[in-house]
């Protein structure tokens, strides 16, 4: 039985192999790039509109809105990074339920690249908003002890991240291919349509805890500033009295 | 016994006794978790989008230490290096 989708593979030459990790990766960009394309080159902005560009725009607002609500920031430095995230996590999912397709993120290694990039998306944006210095100095709080420890967060919730995503599709399919052999007949469709749900489940989820640790990266500077003012009011009550 | 059997016998009671024991505490956890959500929603109907997010985010990360016992029992069962090793070596 095969576990993850990096064992099919389809084409192989000297060391480059073609498994159906990669086919499926370029099938669910494919899908996400040439749909959005063929979408948004007739744009129209009345109130007429094409379905699909209703469908879009539906998700672009939905994303936004979850973005807003989560970090309690304006979504505009958000949406490409983890609008993106999600969408292909979500068609990765939702095209496991297709004959002979797998999904890619029952791979491993596509779940670790996704959450890599989470991992260096982090510094990237904290350092663009609070500079260098700043950024690196938030390691060493609350005191210098911690530093070790906040090292080992950083790696560990990129593994979580990963083995998270990785751990919930794979075994959707598996699942599936054991109760094959058990009751063929309808169950399976019972525990396909489950899967759906977790994958959808499993995309909002990874999305939301990548905007949740790059907005912590981020917040150090607005503590500072509210707990600046807040000492500048409690001084003046002081004062006052 | 040999090694052969030692190996695959101790590999698949311990994938056993991981999926068990690593499933309890989560189970507890996010049937906690889960009431207080919905004692907080009973309460506050209001602010029900706000919980439900959380709450979904939280038993995610609640679950994800049962799905690494599932991963290292899917290992022990279905990729297994020590019992490849030892195949290897009886093969060749």
């Amino acid at each position: 039985m095969e576990i993850t989708t990096d064992h099919i593979i389809f084409w192989e030459w000297e060391f480059i192999h073609i498994n159906a990790t990669l086919v499926y990766s370029w099938l669910v960009m494919g899908i996400l790039v040439i749909g959005s394309w063929l979408v948004s080159r007739r744009l129209s902005s009345g109130i007429h509109m094409n379905r699909w560009q209703n469908i879009l725009e539906v998700l672009v607002t939905m994303i936004q809105d979850q973005i807003r609500e989560a970090s309690r920031q304006e979504p505009r430095h958000y949406l490409p990074f983890i609008g993106t995230l999600f969408l292909f996590i979500l068609v990765s999912n939702i095209i496991d339920i297709f004959p002979g397709i797998g999904a890619p993120t029952s791979s491993l290694s596509t779940t670790t690249a996704l959450a890599f990039t989470v991992f260096v998306a982090v510094p990237v944006f904290g350092i663009a908003q609070q500079g260098v210095k700043a950024y690196l100095a938030h390691y060493t709080k609350p005191s210098l002890l911690m530093l070790p420890f906040n090292i080992i967060g950083e790696l560990s919730r990129t593994i979580a991240l990963a083995i998270r995503l990785f751990g919930n599709i794979m075994s959707g399919s598996l699942i599936v291919g054991i109760l094959l052999s058990l009751a063929p007949l309808f169950f399976p469709v019972l525990v396909q349509a489950f899967g759906l749900l977790i994958g959808v489940i499993q995309a909002y989820v990874f999305s939301i805890l990548a905007l949740v640790y790059i907005a912590s990266g981020q917040r150090v500077k607005q503590h500072e500033l509210e707990e600046a003012e807040n000492e500048e009011v409690l001084t003046e009550e002081i004062e006052t009295e | 016994m040999d090694a052969v059997s030692i190996i695959g016998m101790v590999s698949i009671i311990v994938s056993g006794v991981t999926i068990a024991v690593g499933s309890v505490g989560p189970a507890l956890g996010e049937g906690k978790a889960l009431a207080q959500a919905l004692i907080a929603i009973a309460q506050q109907p209001d602010e029900s989008a706000t919980i439900t997010r959380t709450l979904f985010v939280g038993l995610a990360m609640v679950e994800s230490t049962a799905i690494y016992c599932f991963v290292i029992s899917l290992i022990l069962i279905f990729a297994n290096p020590f019992w490849d090793y030892v195949i290897k070596l009886a093969g060749g």
